[in-house]
């Protein structure tokens, strides 16, 4: 059950990057092109997925425990660092220049593998980097 | 289908943004975590301590192209066009980096916490958009080359 509630959580994920359009990195450009031929459609998808997941947070609220596992972890920080911020722009400017983000990274694996591959391998060794220069994180 | 944007797919985007709510939910209700892809995926090649047990932020990451695979099989075919490996390989490494210093991306920010009205995530995900419609403005003036 601990592996078999992600690996569902994952495959629903990507079956839904996938019907919504967001593998393709020509729909994701199209939405951040609202300055040329501006296509709303993952306004759309945004929108379904908040609208689920603000009813899941609702039932949160009211569970002592999740199904498996015994506590909640949860981000609890509310404070709007620098960090937050520089952070956000370096990876919205990453996501404007090939229109893939890491969750449509991964799921492209399975419809244009090298490509997909390319920008995966390239996205955890950023990470890695970053884990380098602070090794406590 | 939406008028005056011929190019939208709004019906079929609202389905998949419907998945990926369920996703997240089940992930929430279920493991009592955040379906934060970038969160997981660095969990599981060991970049961060900290999260879900190793095999379950595996378990997540495979799903992704599964997913994707079943829902190509079932509507016989997804198109993509993606970029060069140049761009490709650049913006990998921003998306990795940024992703870590801001403490989540499109999913953990965008949707999880978005829909949770989390400040930081809404701060987050106002200036993530931002700079990814800045870039696409941007390199459209430097034209269709720099793609290549």
């Amino acid at each position: 059950m601990t592996r078999l509630v992600p690996l569902l959580s994952g495959t629903l994920f990507g079956g839904g990057l996938a019907l919504g359009g967001m593998v393709d990195p020509a729909r994701v450009r199209g939405f951040l092109d609202i300055f040329g031929h501006w296509d709303p459609t993952l306004a759309f998808v945004m929108g379904g997925a908040v609208i689920v997941m603000a009813i899941a947070w609702r039932i949160q609220a009211r569970m002592a425990q999740p199904l498996i596992g015994a506590t909640f972890a949860l981000p609890d920080r509310t404070d709007l660092t620098p960090r937050l911020i520089g952070g956000a722009a370096l990876f919205g400017t990453g996501w404007g220049i090939a229109s893939l983000c890491p969750g449509p990274g991964f799921a492209a694996l399975a419809i244009e593998p090298a490509k997909a591959a390319a920008f995966v391998v390239a996205m955890l060794g950023g990470m890695l980097i970053v884990r380098l220069f602070e090794p406590q994180r | 289908m939406l008028p005056g944007f011929p190019d939208a797919a709004p019906v079929a985007g609202l389905l998949g943004g419907v998945l990926i709510g369920l996703a997240a939910a089940l992930m929430l209700l279920g493991a009592g975590r955040i379906a934060g892809v970038s969160g997981i995926a660095a969990r599981a090649c060991g970049i961060s301590g900290d999260g879900m047990p190793r095999s379950a932020a595996w378990a997540f990451v495979l799903g992704l192209p599964i997913g994707a695979m079943l829902i190509a099989w079932i509507t016989g075919g997804i198109e993509a066009s993606f970029a060069g490996y140049v761009p490709l390989i650049v913006a990998g490494l921003l998306v990795g980096i940024g992703a870590r210093i801001g403490s989540g991306c499109t999913s953990g920010h965008g949707v999880c916490g978005v829909s949770r009205l989390s400040q930081r995530s809404l701060v987050a995900t106002a200036t993530f958009m931002a700079a990814g419609i800045a870039t696409v403005a941007v390199m459209n003036a430097l034209g269709p080359e720099v793609l290549s």
